[in-house]
């Protein structure tokens, strides 16, 4: 049963020669046949290009070299992030059969570990959403029970390792949209350090906030994997000039005398049972020797307004460059504006409209002040904020998701509701905190709900020490 | 970029003492902001190579292109050109950042430009004109160049109207750095003077080739015009001037436009202008109400720019010695003023050391001056210790004036190794001893009585027709200042 071990169980039968990546990819391939037409998880599925890598892997251990820590290990990639020759599509018709002619740095340290690409994601068009209906290609469903959504944006890459087409994958998270569909679909989702690993090749959103990071079935796979991908890049010059993430030292540290913090003033609208399965967890973390301390991060609920005005204005800019004159799809017209408008009226869904004409809005001249520059000070307020709590305690616990799985189109006219999906999530992304969800347990319906960790800059360690515990304490408790 | 200029007056008190362009009692109230292509390996934000004349579109890559999940890396060498440049202009190097400046082009790829806005590399210096009057300098900032469209059909090469345009991307992130002057300048001829000279300080340290004609360096002008000590008037700002001379020109044909324009109780309407070359003339570009909003905001794929002190040091210590002192030193070593003719011009083909060195090999540097002003190529082509070799022959007498010129076209064009004296010696320019001279002298006078008689009585005139017949005589090999000392020798 391959389907049920994890990456590093895989990585190590394939590196020992007990397994073949071969094996690997035929049983993984099986999985993404028998269900990927009710889950709808891929925009493209690379069978073709997953065999014959599977067959280099094996061919590496054969000949006595080590592929990696990841090899034979299938993963899954949103398809915002660059694959040389591989169509990337944003999940928009704007971007065409665009091959990038470059791999993204995150698919390039993969593929140096060994590990082996099976597919390209689905996403909300251009990352921009919280439940993968705003794709071009159709939604995804969440695997639990697929009258629901998977969550957002990198509800693909959520409901991939959930439907176990890949034990890994890997999602962007601008606000939350690795940690939203993660705790939607019952997986670990990791949005690292802003600056922990490299955004060169992930087609970007709003610059300030993208970030990359694993989805897994344990924590310590997503501790693997973000291991892999982190490290400083030169090509990125918001990379943080360190070495890759140490992290699985931390996993079995336990929690005794760690510091947990709980948000007194969190803003309200978690649902009753997502609060319960809060309190479970700082009761499991208590009980398992944490010590629990009340704070306040007054700005915190500040978060989800500044960030509709930065990322839609990152937004309007990144997105400028599809005009279809360099690469994409282009609609002709008898003139060079003409062509911008039909080009871009065509291959720009609802929800990309809609940010760019917000983020435009807030970036003109005689509004900036009132809503970008202002933005800009609620974001500053938020990280001192954060700081100031993080002077008492060593993580914060909150929910990562206000409610379980929602049907799909219950929020899809309505875009206010949809954002607030990210109420918990975004300040981090504000911030550049890390934050990650990990499974704790079911609520409504049966559906999963996920905690979300969060720790100070450059604390993704101590992020982990927490949610390994959680992980332990969750297996091992009913919900 | 355009800056909002404050109305205060000019810049340094000395430039009161100088000359202002006047028309029918308006003076002129000119910036300029200037374009400079750095002289770095590769571009400001990848690793294409920065190359003017190659094939279309070899120089390129997916930052120069903007493709998806591109980001831009900042080259550290641009930034030390632009510090240097700062630092030329006499102005401070601060904490920077880059911005976005949004619009939509088809030769601008990302549909943005990365451009320093809130806070450039370098601010508030100056620079002094060879006459000492004095420029203010705003800022100096870095930005990406764009790509270079072609509008094939149609009427003029505009866009608009065109069939079908081509696009070039290997200029696109080419690094420039703008420099912004104050708004000091107060004549054409010190609009020319500026460009002149930020060309020569821009070359000296190595910071571009600053071709005007190629486009590496490129001048806006942004002109008004008021009576003397009014308030600042609207402004328009001059493009597409492609050489010194043509800035002067369109300089003065705008402020004569504006004045005419308010002389008619006209307004001046804030636009961007078009000089063009051919009817000699500005026409309207785009008015200041179609001016796009570029939204800019800070670049998030770049982090700041905060030179440390110690870089700022090394980079200040290994300046060269900049035009204006190097005009002072040919000046003050060659009796002439430092913002004469040969002095400018020998400066600026930046020919003063080798004038001052054919001193240092024992030669007279004046006279090294006035034959390589006039002799571009000598530098090139004489080894300094001929030319000096020939300046002292010039001085000693040996040779006449006439004669050295006549010398050095030899040595330029590399007769008998450049050597001065045999080349005099084949000229038959051999040193004519004076008994020779004298001979030929009392003969004039002989053949010529009268003009003798009238020389002797004090008629100045009469000494032409004595020394016309002695360089006669000698075929020209005479010196005259010799001829008219020894007739004075014998009056009578």
């Amino acid at each position: 049963m391959v389907d049920t071990t994890t990456a590093i169980e895989i990585a190590d039968a394939v590196r020992s020669g007990t397994l073949t990546a071969a094996d690997v990819v035929e049983s993984y391939l099986a999985e993404i046949d028998a269900r990927e037409t009710d889950i709808h998880a891929f925009n493209l599925v690379l069978a073709d290009v997953a065999r014959e890598r599977a067959a280099d892997v094996d061919a590496q251990v054969a000949a006595g070299a080590d592929p990696g820590p990841l090899a034979g290990v299938p993963v899954a990639l949103k398809d915002n992030l660059c694959t040389r020759g591989i169509p990337t599509t944003c999940s928009s018709k704007i971007l065409g059969d665009w091959k990038p002619p470059y791999d993204a740095t995150v698919v390039t340290r993969l593929r140096d570990a060994g590990a082996i690409v099976v597919g390209k994601t689905n996403l909300d068009e251009f990352a921009m959403g919280s439940s993968t209906e705003n794709s071009a290609f159709g939604p995804t469903r969440n695997p639990r029970d697929t009258s629901r959504v998977p969550g957002g944006s990198s509800g693909g890459s959520a409901a991939a390792v959930a439907a176990g087409f890949a034990p890994l994958s890997l999602g962007s998270d601008t606000g939350g949209s690795i940690r939203q569909p993660a705790a939607l679909c019952g997986t670990v989702g990791v949005k690292p350090t802003y600056g922990a690993v490299s955004r060169l090749g992930l087609i970007a959103f709003g610059s300030s906030l993208d970030q990359i990071g694993p989805f897994a079935t344990t924590v310590e796979d997503a501790a693997l994997a973000l291991e892999v991908i982190s490290g400083h890049d030169p090509s990125d010059s918001t990379s943080i000039e360190q070495p890759s993430l140490d992290l699985r030292v931390a996993l079995d540290q336990g929690v005794d005398g760690l510091r947990i913090g709980r948000i007194t003033d969190l803003p309200s609208g978690a649902s009753p049972d997502v609060e319960a399965r809060l309190d479970a967890a700082f009761d499991a973390l208590a009980a398992a020797g944490a010590k629990i301390v009340d704070v306040e991060v007054p700005a915190f609920g500040y978060g989800l307004t500044a960030y509709y005005l930065i990322a839609p204005a990152e937004a309007s800019s990144n997105l400028a460059r599809f005009d279809g004159v360099r690469f994409g799809s282009r609609v002709n017209a008898p003139d060079t504006n003409q062509m911008y408008m039909a080009t871009r009226t065509e291959g720009f869904g609802d929800e990309v409209k809609r940010r760019i004409m917000l983020g435009t809005y807030a970036l003109s001249a005689g509004y900036y002040d009132a809503y970008y520059g202002r933005a800009q000070k609620v974001r500053r307020l938020i990280a001192r904020d954060f700081a100031t709590a993080y002077a008492d305690v060593d993580v914060l616990l909150t929910p990562a998701s206000p409610t379980v799985a929602f049907e799909i189109g219950d929020k899809a006219s309505d875009p206010l509701a949809m954002y607030l999906c990210d109420t918990y999530t975004i300040p981090s992304n504000l911030s550049g905190d890390p934050g990650m969800s990990v499974p704790f347990g079911t609520g409504d319906g049966g559906m999963p709900i996920g905690v979300q960790v969060l720790a100070p800059a450059l604390e993704d360690a101590t992020m982990f020490r927490a949610a390994a515990e959680l992980e332990r304490a969750a297996d091992g408790g009913a919900s | 970029m355009t800056i909002a200029y404050v109305n205060d007056d000019d810049f340094a008190p000395s430039n009161a003492d100088h000359e202002r362009w006047t028309h029918n009692g308006w003076e002129m109230v000119v910036g300029l902001e200037v374009h400079v292509e750095l002289a770095t390996a590769t571009k400001l934000f990848s690793a294409s190579p920065n190359r003017f004349g190659d094939e279309p579109n070899t120089n390129i890559d997916p930052v120069t292109l903007g493709l998806p999940g591109a980001l831009p890396v900042l080259n550290r060498h641009a930034v030390e050109l632009a510090m240097r440049l700062g630092l030329a202009l006499n102005c401070r190097i601060q904490k920077s950042t880059f911005a976005r400046k949004n619009y939509f082009y088809p030769d601008m790829p990302k549909a943005y430009q990365i451009s320093q806005y809130e806070d450039p590399i370098t601010a508030d210096g100056w620079l002094d004109l060879p006459d000492g009057f004095r420029v203010g300098i705003e800022r100096g900032h870095l930005e990406e160049d764009t790509g270079k469209s072609t509008h094939v059909g149609g009427a003029g090469g505009r866009i608009h109207g065109s069939d079908y345009s081509l696009i070039d991307f290997n200029r696109a992130g080419v690094p420039l750095v703008e420099v912004v002057s104050r708004p000091d300048i107060r004549h054409p001829d010190q609009a020319k003077a500026y460009a002149s000279e930020l060309r020569a300080i821009l070359v000296a340290i190595g910071a571009s080739d600053a071709k005007m004609e190629e486009g590496s360096m490129r001048v806006d002008a942004n002109v008004s015009v008021r009576k003397p000590g009014a308030d600042f008037n609207t402004r328009c700002e001059i493009k597409n001037v492609n050489s010194v001379r043509s800035l002067g020109r369109a300089i003065e044909y705008e402020a004569k436009r504006q004045i005419a324009l308010h002389e008619a109780g006209e307004p001046v309407v804030q636009q961007t202008r078009h000089w063009d070359e051919n009817d000699g003339k500005t026409h309207t570009l785009r008015s200041k109400e179609d001016a796009d909003d570029y939204r800019y905001f800070p670049e998030p794929d770049l982090v700041v720019v905060d030179p440390e002190p110690e870089w700022i040091d090394r980079v200040r210590a290994a300046l060269p010695v900049l035009p204006a002192a190097r005009r002072i030193a040919l000046a003050e070593a060659t009796g002439q003023s430092v913002d004469s003719e040969p002095v400018l011009l020998v400066v600026e083909r930046d020919q003063d050391r080798y004038v001052l060195d054919a001193g240092v090999a024992g030669g007279d540097v004046a006279l090294a001056l006035k034959h390589v002003k006039e002799a571009p190529d000598t530098s090139a082509t004489v080894p300094v210790d001929r030319l000096a070799k020939l300046t002292t022959m010039e001085s000693d007498g040996t040779i006449t004036a006439t004669q050295a010129k006549t010398v050095l076209e030899a040595m330029v064009a590399g007769e008998h190794e450049a050597d001065p004296e045999k080349i005099a010696a084949a000229l038959g320019f051999e040193a004519m001893d004076t008994s020779e001279l004298e001979q030929m002298v009392d003969a004039a006078i002989a053949e010529q009585p009268d003009a003798w008689e009238k020389f002797c009585a004090g008629e100045g005139k009469a000494m032409g027709a004595l020394v016309g017949a002695v360089m006669k005589a000698s075929k020209g090999q005479a010196d005259g200042k010799a001829v008219t000392a020894l007739l004075q020798q014998k009056k009578p």
